[in-house]
């Protein structure tokens, strides 16, 4: 049977290569031309533990990690034991027969990696046995295999072509077997390669090179899963003149630093997850009042507290719209796919210029360590804003009130004119403290008028007509999109409605939500966080949640999103 | 209310200690700014709160930039502004409280990458603003209105404190000499590294201690405050160490040591830092 989608799945414990496998099965597949997404779970532990990693490989571009699965690779007992019920029908396991037996008679057939890699003379090429055998499965050409291999191990020194030609033999071996089982899950379809140059980026990394991009030149940050890798990211690329990157000693003087070099002049950034972004709550209150330009990226994680350091969930909205005391409303981009992280890490720091204050980029676990081929985009069409600056004679005071009708004031940089206090308590035009009613009035005023400048961020609106409108945000995009397009292949009159911008939304994306229609939104937190900010602003919206830490599956939001319309359509 | 503000909401006490400090880093800020001829707008003071974090909307003269932050982050921010700008004359002002308690944890870090910043600390030994309560340096056994039976806590002994951690440069002196504390003030921002200039200024409503520091000569009692002997070299750890083991508050550079900055530790990684265009950074992504 033909197939444009399968997903493989392999299971163990952390260490035993469940990754490399994934990873190069999906770099095998992106370069025969395939869409491709990966997709971990790991305890939060540096070694062993149950762990898994998957790839979806597809003819058209992959929107979730799927369904379920079609292959499992399962390394030891425990992992089939909690995977198998993710068996799709028709799926098949194939088990490590050097650590356990499973009785006779299932979908499923034991192979001896270690074993069969040793009889090549390469030992470590036991991740290509298995490959071999999930290649057969699905009918994937062992060519595509073989060039991958090659090109991965030709680096130029002696021993190249023995490993390649061990890593080749690896790979037949787990053929012979995966054919001698009987067992075949479909046949994939021949893939339609892009005709566009493409890159196989993490959504962290994508986010670190669109910010880069848009002139990003300060980085303090503090280790934290699962952001730690936009600060190992920047620690090995934000290097040049004029630039600065520094592990601190805590969240809190990571976002004080930013503030500093903010104010310095400085397109600053960090990035943290629900426990260092509570941490930098006064902070981003003082940034917002004093308005210095500068970015923090929330990697989000299961909360409160540590919570599930190494899971997905969406449950820090409330958090990032309001982070700290006082009348606050954070402008907040939430990119939902590898590339709008690359151009939300981008419009992120021009919009920190924009309007002189700071800005929130909001991504979880499940975008910013899963890996996916996407086109490369072209940098020249990135834009880069900077914010606007006063020079000697400007009559403009860092603080004068602004109803939006002129272009909003320079801002002063520290070594030029318009010497000001960059103040957290209520100030005049210059920055002095006073709390007279007059000044917090203008002031405040000032504070939410300035969000009006934000524009320019992705959304997407189709069948606004419809009688019910899908509205997912992040990361809940992809699976809610594949339901969509489920629903509306059985005939269901659903619309749908997306916006990277969560605050400030969009005017047309407000225009739909203002027709009153009934707004469902698929998000993974308990409280529906998103449905009750959109109530909050009269909207008639309504959470379909899932609070298990990991992602929703496509055929799940179907169900529940036709019960919730009185649809009666099952997945 | 200040000179140029008139709405300005606050102002110190009569006979505040923080005018004497105020006064000094006027004269050393300008005479900063004239020793390297660069204009003032080059001067930096990040403040926390307490009535030291006012310091920086009540320097006259010529302003310099200013930051008044939040209560205790005052050493991260002019990291932050150092950092971003390492030609910015990046200069903190805090009180005890601030410095020593609530924004303690930045010390250690601030130290041990001995960032090019000058601190001016103003210790009165107590929460002057809020009204009275026990701060760092209060001694053990006040009694304040948060320790209404006597204070329980050892007090911190904040010179000792910044030679433990390393600080390059440590000054200590009071508020009623504002021209010889300008002085000190200076030298440290000249310094190398990280520098603090330790100041007690008292507080005359809730903590006064100009008598307990200088004494009352005419009546022969002795004050805490000395002159630090003039053999006292302050390149050596031991003499440090042999001073701040005194009893008393001594007057002048107790600790100098010059050495690398990290902008000079930063500069030096350059060299080895990978040198690559956005676009070269994008394609080493490329799928191949």
């Amino acid at each position: 049977m033909d197939k444009h989608d399968f997903v493989i799945r392999f299971a163990g414990e952390g260490g035993q290569g469940l990754v490399t496998s994934a990873d190069a099965l999906a770099r095998a597949a992106a370069h025969a031309g395939y869409f491709v997404q990966t997709h971990s779970t790991f305890p939060s532990q540096i070694m062993g533990g149950p762990a898994s990693s998957q790839v979806r490989i597809s003819t058209t571009p992959v929107l979730s990690s799927g369904d379920g699965v079609d292959v499992l690779v399962a390394l030891n007992q425990y992992a089939y034991d909690h995977h198998h019920e993710d068996i799709l029908p028709g799926g098949v396991t194939v088990y490590n027969a050097e650590e356990y037996e499973l009785p006779e008679g299932g979908s499923y057939f034991g192979i001896k990696a270690d074993e069969l890699a040793k009889s090549t003379g390469n030992a470590r090429a036991a991740n290509m046995v298995t490959i071999g055998a999930v290649a057969q499965l699905i009918d994937f050409k062992l060519e595509e295999i073989d060039a991958f291999i090659t090109q991965r191990f030709t680096r130029g020194r002696d021993g190249d072509a023995e490993i390649i030609e061990a890593n080749i033999k690896a790979v037949r071996l787990g053929v012979e077997v995966a054919a001698s089982s009987g067992f075949k899950v479909g046949q994939l379809e021949s893939a339609n390669a892009p005709d566009y140059k493409q890159i196989v980026i993490t959504g962290n990394a994508a986010l670190s090179m669109g910010a880069v991009a848009a002139g990003l030149d300060f980085y303090a940050g503090y280790p934290i899963s699962p952001a730690t890798t936009v600060l190992v990211w920047m620690e090995n690329n934000l290097w040049g003149e004029g630039r600065f990157v520094h592990q601190v000693a805590s969240e809190i003087e990571a976002i004080n630093a930013l503030i500093g070099a903010g104010f310095a002049g400085k397109k600053a950034m960090t990035a943290t997850a629900g426990p260092g972004f509570s941490l930098m709550s006064e902070g981003l209150g003082l940034a917002w009042m004093a308005e210095i330009p500068l970015v923090v990226t929330n990697v989000q994680r299961g909360g409160p507290a540590t919570g599930l350091p190494t899971k997905s969930e969406q449950s820090d909205l409330f958090s990032c719209m309001h982070p700290a005391h006082g009348d606050i409303k954070m402008p907040v981009l939430a990119p939902g796919t590898i590339e709008e992280c690359f151009f939300a890490g981008a419009l992120a720091t021009n919009w920190a210029e924009r309007y002189q204050g700071p800005v929130i980029l909001v991504t979880e676990f499940g975008l910013a360590e899963r890996g996916e081929n996407i086109r490369r985009p072209d940098l020249s069409k990135v834009s880069t804003e900077s914010r606007a600056t006063v020079s000697e004679g400007d009559t403009g005071k860092r603080y004068d009130s602004w109803d939006g009708s002129t272009p909003l004031g320079g801002m002063p940089i520290p070594g030029g004119a318009g010497a000001y206090v960059a103040n957290g308590s209520e100030h005049d035009e210059i920055g002095d403290t006073t709390h007279l009613p007059r000044h917090h009035v203008r002031l405040m005023e000032r504070r939410f008028k300035k969000l009006d400048l934000l524009n320019g961020a992705h959304y997407e609106i189709e069948n606004a007509d419809a009688d019910v409108i899908i509205m997912p945000w992040g990361s809940s995009k992809g699976p809610a999109r594949e339901a969509y397009d489920r629903l509306r292949e059985q005939g269901e009159n659903v619309g749908w409605l997306y916006s990277v911008a969560l605050n400030p939304l969009p005017e047309e994306v407000k225009d739909v939500l203002k027709s009153g229609k009934k707004i469902i939104v698929p998000e993974l937190n308990y409280l529906g966080q998103w449905s009750a900010l959109l109530r909050m602003e009269g909207y008639n919206a309504e959470s379909v949640v899932q609070y298990t830490g990991l992602p929703f599956r496509p055929a799940d939001l179907v169900t529940r999103i036709s019960e919730r319309i009185g649809a009666g359509v099952t997945a | 209310m200040s000179k140029r503000n008139p709405e300005y909401d606050f102002a110190w006490c009569p006979g505040c200690g923080d005018f004497g400090v105020r006064r000094a880093l006027q004269v050393a800020l300008e005479g900063y700014s004239v020793e390297h001829e660069e204009p003032q707008a080059n001067n930096v003071v990040v403040a926390g709160i307490g009535c030291s974090g006012n310091m920086v909307h009540l320097v006259e003269g010529d302003q310099p930039f200013g930051i008044h932050g939040i209560h205790g982050r005052s050493l991260p921010i002019a990291f932050g502004v150092k950092q971003g700008n390492p030609k910015l004359n990046t200069v903190v002002v805090a009180g005890d409280g601030d410095f020593l308690s609530i924004g303690g944890e930045h010390l250690g870090p601030a130290a041990n990458r001995n960032t090019n910043i000058t601190a001016v600390v103003m210790d009165n030994g107590v929460y002057g603003l809020t009204k009275g309560q026990s701060s760092p340096t209060s001694e053990f056994g006040a009694v304040t209105t948060s320790t209404p039976l006597g204070k329980i806590e050892t007090p911190v002994s904040p010179l000792k404190l910044y030679m433990s951690i390393g600080v390059t440069y440590i000054a200590s002196y009071y508020s009623s000499k504002p021209r010889v504390l300008a002085k000190m003030i200076q030298e440290a921002m000249n310094h190398q590294g990280f520098s603090i200039v330790h100041v007690q200024s008292p507080c005359t409503t809730y903590n006064d201690t100009y008598d307990i520091l200088k004494g009352k000569p005419k009546e022969g009692i002795k004050g805490l405050a000395f002159e630090i002997p003039e053999d006292h070299d302050p390149s050596s750890v031991e003499d440090a160490n042999d001073l701040l083991s005194r009893p008393g508050v001594p007057l002048g550079v107790i600790f100098k040591k010059e050495g690398k900055t990290l902008q000079d530790r930063y500069e030096g990684l350059m060299a080895r830092a990978p040198k690559r265009t956005n676009d070269e950074l994008l394609d080493s992504y490329l799928l191949q």
